[in-house]
């Protein structure tokens, strides 16, 4: 087949919102941005896992410690999901992984704040998973194949994320003054750095046109912020909590609510590696990595030998 | 600091058979070792919420497959023989249970 006729096809599959499948033709420019988009996001799974992890000791009753740790282990099978979808495209986990440790991929920003409180825990189930179902859903049907099912498996299990969180916060604002405003702290720390997971505005967003022309990304940046803003405030009010946000009131005309801008300063110099938790967040994952060497080699070891067993 | 690139386990495709009476589907795949490594792992990784009854772990590297491209004419030849569809075969409406 000419190239001419390849690139027609390719063009005709997206055309008929159709899905590209691994063994498919595609122009690398495609599989590039592919490749870019999943890694980062198996890699924010994975390294998602921290903030919270950080509070499984901690957890003070034995039904909250084991809702969080079936919760980040939800988050290693994400990022197991999307390492595989990844691999389809010729890259292998452990070429992902290195690039991770040495900081030639990038992760979503989020994770580079810290959880100061428990209410943290409750926070990131509403507002973070909250934000990441927005992006998700539409996710669900990319078109490439392999990353819209494993959206589809990780879609189903955000769900729990979302409302164990909802639920741990109005648990809380339930209880005493003391909790009800470490739940209000939480919230005011996190409301800002959520809204910036949707990504920089459409207007300085240079990869949106192709990725949506490719039916890789499904809507704008502000459109899935847009769509959390207005999703999001009706449950800050049945919570009792305030959105920090002195902009944010309802626009009967458009039929949204009016926000204000996140600092895009700050987001700018966290993506770049400056914000608080960055280092260790690359350090604990090197570490680990580092640390299961053995457990890697002993395997293959063994698995060699039963091979040998076998043989003999 | 660079790091040595572990040699890498091999890849497993697995199926999963969510309730007796289905198919064994495809859902995804995963890095083992060995064999009983990878249905272990395809437990944890791909029935958390009872998806199934029974899973088959193959290595991606024993599947034998049609060809690198899923829409060739590899399939052409199903095409022009609509004789083998039970709609091409013209039975009058008041014919019952057919």
């Amino acid at each position: 087949m000419t190239d001419e006729a390849r690139v027609a096809e390719f063009e005709a599959t997206i055309a008929r919102h159709d899905r590209i499948e691994p063994r498919d033709w595609m122009p690398e420019a495609y599989r590039a941005t592919v490749v870019r988009q999943v890694a980062q996001h198996a890699h924010s799974e994975v390294i998602g896992m921290q903030p919270e992890g950080a509070w499984i000791t901690r957890a003070p009753s034995l039904r909250r410690k084991a809702t969080l740790l079936a919760k980040v282990q939800d988050e290693a099978g994400h990022g197991l999901y999307l390492y595989s979808a990844c691999e389809t495209l010729g890259v292998s986990r452990a070429q992902l992984t290195e690039k991770l440790i040495e900081g030639r991929q990038k992760y979503s920003s989020i994770f580079n704040y810290p959880t100061l409180s428990f209410a943290d825990v409750g926070t990131i189930g509403w507002l973070v998973d909250g934000a990441a179902i927005c992006n998700q859903v539409p996710l669900c049907r990319t078109s490439y194949g392999p990353y819209g099912r494993a959206m589809i498996r990780i879609c189903k299990e955000e769900s729990f994320h979302q409302r164990q969180g909802f639920e741990l916060l109005l648990t809380m604002m339930r209880g005493t003054d003391e909790q009800r405003a470490m739940v209000q702290e939480s919230v005011d720390r996190f409301w800002w750095p959520a809204l910036m997971m949707f990504g920089p505005p459409d207007a300085e967003s240079p990869n949106t046109a192709q990725s949506m022309a490719w039916g890789i990304k499904r809507d704008t940046n502000d459109e899935l912020r847009q769509k959390f803003v207005d999703m999001t405030v009706p449950q800050a009010e049945r919570l009792g909590v305030t959105l920090p946000d002195p902009d944010l009131r309802w626009n009967a005309e458009r039929g949204h609510h009016d926000f204000g801008q996140p600092d895009w300063d700050e987001f700018a110099t966290v993506v770049r590696g400056g914000g608080p938790c960055n280092a260790q967040r690359i350090d604990h994952r090197r570490r680990a990595h580092e640390d299961g060497a053995w457990v890697r080699t002993a395997a293959s070891a063994f698995a060699a030998r039963q091979r040998e067993e076998v043989a003999s | 600091m660079t790091h040595p690139v572990d040699p890498e386990w091999p890849l497993y495709e697995i199926f999963v058979r969510g309730r007796r009476g289905l198919n064994h589907v495809h859902v995804g795949s995963l890095h083992a070792a060995d064999d009983e490594m990878a249905v272990r792992n395809a437990r944890d990784v791909y029935t958390r919420r009872n998806e199934g009854v029974s899973i088959w772990a193959v290595r991606a590297d024993a599947i034998a497959a049609s060809s690198p491209d899923e829409k060739d004419p590899f399939f052409a030849p199903a095409a022009d023989k609509v004789y083998r569809h039970p709609t091409f075969h013209r039975v009058p409406d008041d014919v019952p249970h057919m």
